[in-house]
């Protein structure tokens, strides 16, 4: 308890909202390569598009749930989150580990997790702003999506995604805390990469899966908070309460995330050994 | 109370050695054995030693990085493991060969982020910027992105870095590192300001025993993990019985004139026309006095003992 309200006490929010803000602008600055990203995930978002779309009029207008706008609103909504997310390739804490500076990280009076999470924020803000408003813009000109008949919708998927965001930062923490260990951390990331590309809905939605298997990777993997979960609440799949559940089992996610990063990092600690002196 | 303690601190590394064709032996090596060491608030503390002697383990112990293996440490009456994130904010650490600013970020950004993270009240952090800035010459790359500096102006912003926040102790592990000249002096000129205004603590690890000349009062030498000197300057010199030198050229060659007490020829080189002499007692003038009257003296220069030279003798010394 003293934790958390030594966390949310104002000065620490002000800290938070620094690193956070150094976060975004340390993002703003590769524009080009914003715009490259863009662009990839605007032309896989017309190829994803195309197959879901072939794969709701085959099962009859309606596959797994979906109707024909949901499925297009799934795939662009999800070419915006994966760069928000940071679905793949983020290996900035390992590299230190290896290099031996991590250590700058632990001469800071901020706990590392704290620090790597805000800086995370604003970088998912910033990919917010451009990444995913991008190909949102390009999808809403090229096909009829779904827009959210609830209003509430909207707000909460917004929360939605912070929540995916901090639980996708919690699995990648981890995978690099494994450096501690390994060193050479190249297998666990090929691991990560194989789980975020099928078991977050990245390939395909989860529901298209059989039951037994939708309860397992919705309740025993945090793999569906971090892309299904809020491509499900902003297509209002299923009721109000459906929607209430989902958010429910991201925000227990996201604080077992960052629990297991916290608990981690603390062993993590005791065997480091500084690299290269 | 000594700012800085330590007792029989020590940490030792396992290491996997091959022992057969698929077998590990695993074997313990101490880093740091034993090191005993008391530093007094405002001092100015040399800390050297040859290539993997212990310097670098112990700064990242006494910083709250590494957890020792055994013995105890005390920095500002705080433990630091234990204690790091409250350490943190009372002690600034410079590593010549790492970076603690943002890479991508201007180094303006770095230091308003630095205010934040230490949370320094603002007029207090703007007044030692101001400060920083007039000393290093920090303007004409304020506004310049980390990763675009060379090396000497990051290290002027690494110094800056670590001193915003107004930090007690001040640890630098080889902060000239990869400097040339105008920049080593900058940051040497910088840091006995520093020292000499007695408010912070400096603990400085180098290879450049200029640095150390320079900067430091005391000096502790440790060798294998272990403390081989502890003292001043002119204590190592006396221990190593360094002797100034005195270089004469001479128009005739060196016909063996007698010189004063304490003066010894050490070398006759250039055909007997240039001889070295080591001083253990006496004066130079005395001894040029002596080379004076026959006649023959051209040119005179004194040398004073070499650091570098005593220094490798004390690191060639058996642990």
């Amino acid at each position: 308890m003293g934790t958390v309200s030594t966390v949310l006490s104002p000065p620490a929010l002000r800290t938070g909202m620094a690193l956070a803000g150094a976060g975004f602008r340390r993002w703003a600055t590769y524009r080009q390569a914003m715009l490259a990203g863009a662009f990839t995930n605007t032309v896989f978002g017309f190829l994803r598009t195309s197959v879901m779309l072939a794969v709701a009029a085959g099962a009859g207008g309606v596959a797994a749930g979906y109707r024909g706008p949901q499925l297009a609103t799934y795939v662009w909504v999800g070419q915006g989150l994966l760069a928000v997310v940071q679905l793949w390739g983020w290996t900035e804490l390992s590299d230190r580990v290896r290099t031996g500076d991590v250590q700058s990280d632990l001469l800071r009076p901020v706990h590392p997790v704290l620090s790597y999470l805000a800086a995370d924020l604003g970088r998912a803000a910033f990919a917010l702003c451009s990444r995913f408003v991008l190909p949102m813009v390009v999808g809403l000109i090229a096909f009829d999506l779904y827009l959210p008949h609830r209003p509430a919708t909207y707000p909460l998927f917004l929360l939605s995604m912070l929540f995916a965001t901090v639980v996708s930062f919690g699995v990648r923490y981890l995978v690099n805390l494994t450096a501690f260990w390994l060193l050479d951390i190249r297998g666990v990331i090929m691991a990560w990469l194989l789980c975020s590309n099928a078991l977050t809905g990245m390939y395909f939605p989860i529901a298209f899966l059989p039951g037994w298997a939708q309860a397992v990777l919705w309740y025993a993997t945090p793999f569906p908070s971090i892309l299904q979960a809020p491509v499900d609440v902003v297509v209002e799949r299923g009721t109000a309460g459906h929607q209430a559940t989902v958010l429910a089992v991201q925000g227990c996610w996201a604080a077992v995330m960052l629990a297991a990063a916290v608990v981690v990092q603390r062993r993590a600690e005791r065997r480091l050994v500084v690299q290269g002196g | 109370m000594p700012l800085i303690e330590t007792t029989g601190l020590r940490k030792e590394f396992t290491v996997r050695r091959k022992a057969g064709r698929f077998r590990r032996r695993r074997h313990a090596v101490a880093a740091v054995d034993g090191i005993d060491l008391a530093v007094e608030r405002g001092e100015m503390l040399g800390y050297i030693g040859p290539n993997g002697a212990g310097k670098s383990t112990t700064l990242k112990m006494l910083t709250g990085v590494l957890s020792p293996s055994g013995g105890e440490a005390r920095v500002c009456g705080l433990r630091p493991v234990a204690q790091r994130t409250r350490l943190a904010r009372r002690i600034g650490v410079v590593f010549g060969q790492r970076s603690q600013l943002w890479w991508d970020l201007p180094l303006r950004e770095s230091f308003r982020l630095l205010r934040y993270v230490y949370r320094v009240p603002s007029a207090e952090h703007a007044a030692r910027l101001a400060e920083c800035r007039r000393l290093l010459d920090l303007d004409e790359f304020l506004d310049t992105p980390v990763r675009q500096l060379s090396l000497g102006q990051r290290m002027r912003g690494e110094i800056t870095a670590a001193l915003l926040h107004g930090p007690e102790v001040l640890f630098l592990d080889e902060p000239t590192i990869g400097l040339d000249v105008v920049s080593k002096q900058a940051v040497r000129s910088f840091l006995a300001d520093l020292g000499a205004a007695g408010d912070t603590t400096l603990v400085l690890t180098t290879h450049d025993l200029a640095d150390i000349e320079k900067l430091c009062r005391r000096l502790v030498v440790i060798d294998h993990g272990r403390v081989v000197h502890d003292g001043s300057l002119a204590e190592l010199h006396a221990r190593y019985d360094s002797r100034r030198r005195v270089v004469v050229d001479l128009d005739a060659p060196w016909d063996g004139t007698p010189v004063p007490a304490g003066a010894t020829v050490e070398t006759v080189a250039a055909d007997g026309f240039r001889v070295t002499f080591g001083l253990a007692g006496g004066t130079a003038g005395d001894l040029v006095a002596a080379l004076a009257g026959t006649g023959s003296l051209r040119d005179v220069s004194v040398l004073e003992p070499d650091i570098e030279e005593v220094v490798a003798r004390l690191y060639a010394e058996p642990a």
